[in-house]
C-alpha cells in the first residue's frame, strides 16, 4: 500500500483514496506541432526504471490533482508537490539526489 | 541427445534415469553473430527457433540477463485463446493458437496444451449485447465462438455464484471451445531445446547494457560479458523494453506495470475450463496438479518491482470469492508478479525500431504467452527478411504516428 501526502489538504492518504494519472510534466503540444511531436505527446512515455514523476488525484478527498516523485523499483515515495508546476521544484530534486546519489537527474 | 518418447522414458526408468543429458548447451559468448536476440523469454526463444527452422539462419545468439524463461513466460497464468475483436488481432492470435495445437509434436516436448475451453462471463443486459457483438465479430474473422445463456454456463461451471444475492448476477458467457491452457515453463524449455539442437546459442547470465551504434545503425550490443557484433539485433524483453529503448536513444509508447497471480493449495477437480469475469476483474482455471490458478487486473501505478501490491490483491481475491463462494476458505500457496509492457491500444509492437538494425517484439502486456508461437514466427520473418510478414505489418510501431491503432483494450474490453 502506497502512502502519499496530499500537498493541498496535508492528509497522508492510502493509495486507495487516490487515483493515479500517469507520467507528469508531459508538455502539451500546440497547433503548430509536427506529427512526430504530437505522437510523442500522446503516446511516448519515459517509463523509467527508477525515479518517476507522476500525477495523482485526491479523488476521495479534496478532489485536486497533484504531483509525486516515486521510485518504480522500490516504490519509495520521495515527495509530493502541487500540480501548478511545469517541472519538479528544486527541493524535490534535492530530496531525490540525497537518496539516489547516482541519479541522472531531471529531465 | 536423443528425442523424448514413451519408450525412452521406459528405458531410462529401467536404467536408474542415468541416460538423460542437459536439454541445451551452455556456450561461451562469441564476438559476433548474424543475429542477436535480447531476452530468452518465450518470444526470444521461439524467434531463434523459427530463424533456424524456417529461414536456415543458425548463427544466432539469444542473450538472457537471468535464466531462460525466468521473466513473464515463467510467471504467467497460461491462458491461450484467440477471442479478440479486430481482424488483425484474430489473424495474429489464431495463427498462434493453431501453432500451439501442433507444438508438442513440432518441438518433441510436451507443452501440455489443454484445449479445455474458456468462458468470459457477462453480468448485465448491456454486457450481453457487447458479448453478442464479440461473438459475431469472432465468427466473421473465422474464429470459433458461442454465446452461452445462464443455464449453459451453469452446466459448465456449477460452482459459480448463481445466487439471487450475487453482487454481479450471471447472465451468460462468450465461449471459445478451442481456448485452453499450457505449461508455461515447457514452452520456454521446448523452444530452447529445439533451437539449441538447430545450432542456436543461448547465453544466460548475460545482460545487455547498451547498443553498438555506427553511422546511425545498430551493429551489435554491449553486454556484461563484453561487446557482441551482429548483422541485426532483435529485442524481446517485455517489461524492460522502455529501459533498453532509452539505451538505444528512443522512447516507446509503453508503460511497465506489475501483474500479479496466485495459486491455491491443490484441490479435487472442481473446474474444467477457464473462467473470466470482466465485471469482477478476475479469471481462474485449475491446473493439472489441482491448484487454482488465479489472476486479475494490473497494479495501478508503473512499477519494475516484481512483487505486486496489496489493494489489487484484495480486489482480485475478493472478486474471486464473489464468483466462487465455495473457495472462500481455500489457502493460497503462492503469490507473485511479473512486469508487463502495456501499450496504449493493448496490442503488441512488432517490426523495425527508430534505430536502423534494431527490431522490436514488445507490447504484449498481459497477454503474450498465448502469442509466443506466432510472435516468434513473425519476428523471425522480420529479422531474416528485414521486412514485415503480412500478419505483423499492422502491428508496426508507426501505427501510433499514423493514428491507425488496433484498440483491443476498447474493442474486446479484456486486458488479457
Ligand atoms: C502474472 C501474469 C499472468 C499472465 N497471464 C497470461 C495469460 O494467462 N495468458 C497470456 O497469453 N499471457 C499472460 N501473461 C503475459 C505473458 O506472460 C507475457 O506477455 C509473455 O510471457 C511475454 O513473453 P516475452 O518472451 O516477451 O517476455 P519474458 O518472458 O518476460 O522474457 C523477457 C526476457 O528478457 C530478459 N531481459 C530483460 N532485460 C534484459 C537485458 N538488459 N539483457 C538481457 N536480457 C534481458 C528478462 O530477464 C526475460 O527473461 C501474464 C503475465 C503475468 C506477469
Ligand atoms: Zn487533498
Amino acid at each position: 500500500m502506497l502512502l502519499l501526502e496530499c500537498p493541498y489538504c496535508g492528509v497522508m492518504a492510502d493509495e486507495t483514496e487516490l487515483a493515479p494519472g500517469g507520467e507528469a510534466h508531459v508538455a502539451r503540444r500546440g497547433p503548430e506541432a509536427s506529427e512526430e511531436e504530437f505522437e510523442a505527446y500522446l503516446f511516448e512515455r519515459k517509463n523509467p526504471r527508477g525515479v518517476h514523476f507522476e500525477r495523482w488525484r485526491h479523488v476521495m478527498g479534496c478532489g485536486k490533482w497533484f504531483h509525486a516523485a516515486r521510485d518504480t523499483v522500490t516504490l519509495e515515495v520521495f515527495a509530493t508537490y502541487p500540480a501548478q508546476m511545469q517541472a519538479p521544484p528544486e527541493e524535490v530534486l534535492a530530496a531525490i539526489r540525497s537518496k539516489r546519489p547516482g541519479w541522472e537527474g531531471w529531465p | 541427445m536423443g528425442g523424448y518418447s514413451a519408450l525412452r522414458l521406459l528405458r531410462e526408468g529401467l536404467r536408474d534415469q542415468r541416460g538423460w543429458r542437459p536439454a541445451w548447451r551452455s556456450p561461451k559468448l562469441r564476438k559476433a553473430y548474424d543475429i542477436v536476440i535480447v531476452g530468452a523469454g518465450g518470444h526470444g526463444l521461439a524467434t531463434a527457433y523459427y530463424l533456424a527452422r524456417n529461414h536456415g539462419i543458425t548463427d544466432v545468439a539469444v542473450l538472457e540477463k537471468g535464466w531462460l524463461g525466468g521473466g513473464n513466460t515463467g510467471r504467467n497464468t497460461t491462458v491461450i485463446r484467440s477471442n479478440y475483436y479486430y481482424p488483425e488481432s484474430c489473424a495474429l492470435y489464431d495463427l498462434s493458437l493453431r501453432l500451439y495445437e501442433g507444438l508438442s509434436r513440432e518441438l518433441n516436448y510436451n507443452v501440455m496444451f489443454s484445449r479445455r475451453g474458456m468462458m468470459i462471463l457477462h453480468h448485465s443486459e448491456h454486457e450481453r449485447e457487447i458479448a453478442a457483438r464479440t461473438v459475431n465479430a469472432m465468427r466473421l474473422n473465422g474464429v470459433d465462438a458461442e454465446l452461452l445463456d445462464r443455464d449453459e454456463v451453469r452446466a459448465r461451471a456449477p460452482l459459480l455464484n448463481f445466487g439471487e444475492d450475487a453482487r454481479h448476477p450471471i447472465l451468460g458467457a462468450v465461449w471459445q471451445e478451442r481456448a485452453g491452457t499450457g505449461r508455461h515453463d515447457a514452452v520456454a524449455w521446448g523452444y530452447a531445446r529445439a533451437a539449441d539442437r538447430l545450432g542456436v546459442e543461448i547465453v544466460q547470465n548475460c545482460e545487455v547494457t547498451g547498443f553498438i551504434v555506427e553511422g546511425g545503425t545498430c551493429k551489435g550490443v554491449e553486454t556484461s560479458l563484453g561487446p557482441v557484433r551482429a548483422g541485426r539485433v532483435g529485442m524481446a524483453v517485455a517489461g524492460h523494453s522502455s529501459h533498453l529503448a532509452a539505451m538505444a536513444g528512443f522512447r516507446l509508447p509503453l508503460t511497465s506495470y506489475a501483474l500479479q497471480a496466485f495459486v491455491s493449495e491443490p484441490l479435487k477437480p472442481m473446474l474444467d475450463c477457464v473462467v473470466a469475469s470482466p465485471a469482477h476483474g478476475v479469471y481462474i482455471s485449475q491446473s493439472d496438479k489441482g491448484g487454482l490458478v488465479m489472476g486479475g487486473a494490473l497494479d495501478r501505478v508503473p512499477t519494475y518491482g516484481q512483487r505486486g501490491n496489496l489493494p489489487v490483491q484484495e480486489d482480485v481475491l475478493g472478486g474471486l470469492v464473489d464468483c466462487f463462494p465455495a473457495i472462500a476458505r481455500v489457502g493460497l500457496l503462492r503469490q507473485w508478479a511479473g512486469i508487463v509492457d502495456v501499450s496504449p491500444d493493448s496490442s503488441p509492437i512488432l517490426g523495425p525500431s527508430p534505430l536502423p538494425g534494431l527490431y522490436l517484439n514488445c507490447g504484449w502486456g498481459t497477454g503474450g504467452f498465448k502469442a509466443i508461437p506466432a510472435g516468434g514466427l513473425l519476428f523471425a520473418h522480420i529479422l531474416a527478411q528485414g521486412a514485415h510478414h503480412p500478419i505483423s505489418a499492422p502491428f508496426d510501431l508507426t501505427r501510433f504516428e499514423r493514428g491507425r491503432l488496433i484498440d483491443e483494450g476498447a474493442a474486446s474490453g479484456i486486458a488479457h
